[in-house]
């Protein structure tokens, strides 16, 4: 084995993937709350139709997408073969466990909270990012320039409740794995210091719970207003 | 026979440089070919194992613990002495040489202690090298503080947990080995026997503690770092498995048992709270600096405190007696260990104890904290307190703390020459194990000095002059006499679980630890000794009849590993009452009644007893047979001491 | 007290095992948790049933071998040893539940005995500085800042227990690992050998079969000793550091 194949095989250097596709996601995220702000602008979806367009066209952002994909596929190959090396770990579990009171639900949980957003991903997936690029989308023109709109699918699915409720339920859970993902990347880096990791904490605390909260108000938005 | 300490001639600060040279040494070569056994992985065993297999010997290790890093040199909390004088408070060789010999009541080899004293600057250098933490000024030098018997700071020390981080770089340099190649390590093994083909040691015989399996291994030298028997007295600070099986088995092939009666007793332990007790834990003397000592003035008020009637803080301050203070006007709380502890059995015989059993004092901190306040003291002792705290459940911010003596540490041991060789040739027996520098009184923070000194700095050198006089011829198993001794082994296990008695092994271990304790503990009378030696012999012939081990031999039995160690306790512990029978003296730890000045200290003979009591083993219920060895003081002047 | 202990029984490492209960009576709330089990040992060894079998030996919480799994959680109720735990933190009634610890890494050995050699196996990978006996410089030729030396001492305290992993839900040795790592890492003696010990150390512990770390922090909060996450941060820049730039291809 060569020391780069060592070291992506050991469980830090497995972590290390886990921390840094964790990390590229959460700028992932950040670009997409922000762009998606367009949303609530009101202008009957332009903005956000030519956002739209831009993002799947622009070759800076073509280069982005597929480093994000990389990383959700990353991201959750990972886990799985650490989750399987964790499970081998312990095969006979305690008969009785307190571990509530040395660690935060969020953190013991991340396996099953990173599967449900999974789940929701590739529903969210389908539902626009696949008929963006493959579907047959109705077409827009603003000072003419043709644009698919995006907008009149997203406002159409978020009529149904069910798919409103989906969201927002989504959206707790990704805030629970942000909650612990956020600074345990960081820790996972090596970047514990007592100056610092007080503010990385708060600042991701925080972030996971505003962006959940922006992105689950978008549907509820939506639902509301149309 | 007459036993040969082999001391160097020459004057007193030459003779271990003198010695290195003359030792003969093995040719790197034929290091390869030497096997060397090293039982027990504390700080004598670990530093020993690992410094031979440097050397390039064959070494195996064994312990009974799962791992080396348990042993219980682990448990030291507050030093290690070093001559470095790095204090510049005039502190030398010379002066840490006469602070032991004196504190040991000048019952010890000089020509021994003085090595120690000048080896000791070394072990700091040593430990500092393998990454050991000690603690550290501002100026990234190393810190020091003063402990008790000496007027200079030269004690090291990691916090709280010195003999830890002592032990854990030993541990570390004995890993690397293991990883070397060069250590096989043994853990969960406990030494039998001690196999010796033509008078000479050459092999043991061990029991793994997890299948039974009785196993021989052959060597060319064996080394016992076994550490002492403080649990005969079964309350001690001790681990719950420290022993003396592998020294006393030892012992009965051969090796002279050296002044067994010098036992220490600690002053500041956490009094027992009832008959469930199973060990006792230390708090550290420093907190004699602050605390002071005392009891009510009489029997009346004290009865009422242990009936819970009155508390502590009822009683006025014409009411108490600090009797340490009343006695010792000049050293007060801070008095010697032997002399603390002694005074307080003294006070708690006339009825005068403070908790349930009549077997406290207080040590009080009232007026530390109204003077320094609570932050003070809490900077100071915060720690103990809580571990105080947590073995108690009192606040000792509140209420005075409790303490009574428990059994600390044992200076008698296996007889060893001056290159540590028992009077078994190729047996060695190295650290608290063995007999030979503390004298009748160990003084604080030498304990560690002591078994790194042994295992780092003179083991080294004094077993390659051993072995290059044997010759390089390999050594097995197959002599008749590894046979002989696995059957005496297995014979053993088979008589203690054919026993199937009706009491358990802790049984007796918990009354031999009060025969012990009552009459060969703190003070001793010719009187109380005649009657434990009669009790002893009475209680082994009932434990041989009925002790109740339960299980078989192959399998984790911790029964009968219990088993076989109070086997022995209970023969040791009558060789204890022998000792300080015949000890018609007092000095250090060793306190006799008849004999003690008019003002209650410690009187010492030393026209007829200044030599060490090396006692020969003459066979089961055969009275031991005494030799003594001189003890030739050149260098100073025995004088008595006095804390007044 | 009264109380009824549901301790895990299993006669050798080839049984499958399984819990027993036993009622205990007249326990003082003095007496340490191991005392408890020293009582009912005796009780069980009048009745001419096997006692159970637990570590155990210095019982002043710095050797490390005490262990035990009690009500959930490592050591007990309180961040401390088995052996200072007082049965004063339990109430006359109480069931308790003492389990062996549980690691693919560390196999019951008996009853509530497990083998834990697994975290000498690290040690001896690389948890030491490779000096021989003699030949040092003086002590104090190196002065190491007393903030550094602290820091290092507070890796150092650690006993080896295996709490850590315990309390672990990957049963993961990164605490264990980490402090040594840390520890020789911080001090000049240990500077030397940092990029082989990282390497080395963490491939035997991933050879042990310990888990993975997902940053819970129940090591720490279980540690006896209160060792620190920051010590699996460090370990794990030194990791990274040492491939990239050390000279093991």
């Amino acid at each position: 084995m060569s020391w780069v194949t060592k070291t992506l095989s050991s469980t830090l250097g497995r972590k290390l993937i886990m921390a840094l596709t964790g990390l590229f996601l959460i700028l992932f995220l950040t670009g997409h709350v922000s762009g998606n702000l367009l949303l609530f602008k009101g202008d009957g979806g332009e903005a956000f139709n030519i956002y739209a367009k831009f993002m799947t066209t622009n070759p800076a952002v073509k280069i982005l997408s597929y480093l994000t994909y990389i990383s959700v596929i990353g991201h959750v190959i990972y886990a799985i073969i650490l989750g399987r090396k964790n499970k081998a770990a312990r095969p006979i579990g305690y008969e009785e466990s307190k571990s509530s009171t040395n660690s935060t639900t969020a953190s013991r949980n991340m396996g099953v909270l990173g599967t449900i957003i999974l789940i929701f991903l590739v529903v969210h997936m389908q539902s626009f990012w696949y008929q963006m690029h493959w579907g047959d989308l109705p077409l827009v023109e603003y000072d003419g320039e043709t644009y698919k709109d995006l907008f009149s699918i997203v406002t159409f699915a978020f009529q149904n409740e069910l798919m409103v409720a989906g969201y927002v339920i989504a959206m707790g859970f990704l805030a629970f794995h942000l909650s612990h993902g956020f600074a345990s990347a960081f820790q996972t880096l090596g970047l514990n210091h007592k100056k610092y990791t007080p503010a990385i904490q708060a600042v991701g605390k925080f972030y996971a719970v505003i962006v959940p909260i922006l992105f689950a108000l978008m549907p509820l938005y939506i639902y509301f207003t149309s | 026979m007459i036993l040969d300490s082999k001391i160097p001639a020459g004057p007193l600060a030459e003779k271990w440089t003198k010695h290195k040279f003359t030792s003969k040494l093995v040719n790197p070569a034929n290091k390869r070919k030497y096997e060397v056994i090293v039982v027990g992985t504390g700080l004598a065993g670990a530093s020993a194992a690992a410094s031979l297999a440097e050397l390039g010997y064959n070494v195996k290790a064994f312990c009974f613990q799962d791992s080396p890093r348990r042993a219980h040199s682990i448990a030291a909390q507050g030093g290690i002495n070093a001559a470095k004088n790095y204090q510049n408070d005039g502190d030398s060789v010379y002066r840490l040489f006469y602070d032991t010999i004196k504190g040991g009541d000048y019952r010890a080899r000089e020509a021994n202690v003085y090595r120690l004293a000048e080896v000791s600057v070394n072990i700091i250098d040593q430990c500092v090298a393998q990454g050991v933490p000690f603690a550290r000024e501002y100026g990234g030098l190393l810190a020091n503080r003063s402990f008790g018997g000496a007027q200079v700071s030269r004690t090291f020390y990691a916090r709280g947990q010195t003999g830890q981080q002592l032990l854990l770089g030993a541990y570390s340099a004995l890993s690397r080995q293991v990883a070397n190649g060069k250590v096989k390590l043994y853990p969960r093994t406990e030494m039998m026997d001690v196999v010796t083909v033509d008078g000479h040691a050459q092999g043991i015989v061990t029991r793994n503690l997890i299948t039974g399996a009785i196993e021989t291994h052959a060597a060319h030298a064996v080394l016992l770092c076994t550490g002492g028997y403080g649990n005969v007295f079964f309350l001690s600070t001790n681990a719950m498995g420290s022993n003396v099986t592998a020294a006393w088995r030892a012992h009965k092939k051969g090796a002279h048992f050296a002044n067994p009666c010098y036992t220490q007793i600690h002053p500041t332990c956490i009094p027992v709270s009832g008959d469930h007790q199973s060990k006792l834990t230390l708090m550290s003397e420093s907190l004699r600096n602050d605390g002071r000592v005392w009891v009510p003035k009489t029997v009346a008020m004290a009865e009422k405190l242990r009936k819970g009637e009155i508390r502590p803080r009822d009683i006025q301050e014409e009411d108490r007696d600090y009797y340490l203070e009343r006695k010792y006007p000049s050293f007060g709380n801070l008095v010697p260990r032997d002399v603390a502890s002694r005074n307080a059995k003294y006070v708690c015989d006339e009825g005068r104890g403070v908790n349930e059993t009549g077997e406290a004092v207080f040590l009080d901190f009232r007026d530390a904290i109204n003077r320094d306040s609570e932050a003070t003291i809490r900077a100071r002792y915060g720690n103990l307190f809580d571990m105080y705290q947590q073995i108690t459940g009192e606040n000792p911010y509140q209420t005075p703390m409790k303490i009574y003596p428990a059994v600390h540490y044992t200076m008698g041991g296996l007889w060893v020459d001056y290159n540590l060789m028992t009077s078994v040739p190729g047996l060695y027996a190295l650290g608290e194990a063995n007999f030979s520098d503390h004298g009748a009184n160990r003084l604080g923070a030498s304990a560690l000095m002591q078994g790194l000194a042994d295992g780092y700095f003179v083991i080294p050198y004094t077993l390659g002059d051993y072995l290059a006089g044997l010759g390089t011829k390999p050594v097995d198993t197959n002599h008749p006499e590894f046979e002989k001794a696995v059957k005496g082994v297995k014979d053993k296990i088979s008589k203690l679980l054919g026993i199937k008695g009706t009491k358990s092994v802790d049984y007796f271990h918990k009354k031999l630890g009060k025969i012990m304790w009552n009459d060969c503990g703190m003070a001793r009378t010719a009187e109380g000794l005649t009657r434990a030696k009669a009790e002893i012999k009475a209680l082994r012939a009932e434990f041989w009849k009925d002790v109740k081990v339960l299980g078989e031999n192959e399998e984790l039995n911790q029964s009968l590993e219990k088993a076989h160690r109070v086997a022995d306790f209970l023969e040791l512990g009558e060789l204890m009452v022998d000792d300080a029978l015949n000890r018609n003296e007092s000095c250090g730890g060793h306190f006799r009644e008849e004999y003690q000045t008019p003002e209650g200290e410690a009187l010492r003979d030393d026209e007829n007893f200044a030599y060490v009591a090396a006692w020969k083993y003459q066979g089961d219920e055969q009275e031991e047979l005494l030799e003594k060895e001189p003890l030739v003081f050149e260098n100073v002047k025995l004088t008595q001491r006095s804390y007044k | 007290m009264k109380l009824t202990l549901k301790v895990w029984r299993q006669k050798n490492n080839a049984d499958k095992g399984g819990f027993v209960s036993y009622p205990i009576d007249g326990i003082s709330t003095d007496m340490s948790f191991l005392e408890m089990l020293d009582v009912l040992n005796e009780e069980l060894t009048e009745k001419g049933e096997d006692p159970v079998h637990f570590d155990h030996d210095c019982r002043e919480g710095i050797c490390g071998m005490c262990s035990l799994y009690i009500n959930g959680k490592p050591h007990g109720p309180q961040q401390t040893t088995t052996c200072q735990l007082h049965m004063r933190s339990f109430s006359d009634g109480d069931t308790i539940t003492i389990e062996p610890w549980r690691a693919a890494a560390f196999p019951v050995v008996k009853d509530l005995v497990v083998d834990r050699s697994a975290f000498d196996r690290i040690i001896q990978s690389g948890g030491y500085v490779s000096v021989n006996t003699g030949g040092v410089p003086d002590a104090n030729e190196i002065p190491i800042p007393k903030t550094i030396a602290d820091e290092a001492f507070d890796a150092a305290t650690c006993i080896g227990c295996g709490a850590c992993v315990a309390a672990c839900k990957n049963a993961s040795a990164m605490l264990f690992t980490s402090a040594k790592i840390s520890q020789l890492a911080m001090l000049p003696q240990g500077k030397v050998e940092r990029k082989a010990r990282a390497e080395k150390m963490i491939a035997q512990m991933d050879a042990e079969g310990f888990g993975a770390c997902t940053n819970t922090g129940a090591c720490s909060a279980e540690c006896p000793k209160g060792i620190s996450l920051t010590n699996i941060a460090r370990m794990n820049r030194e990791y990274f550091s040492a491939v990239m730039s050390s000279e093991n291809v």
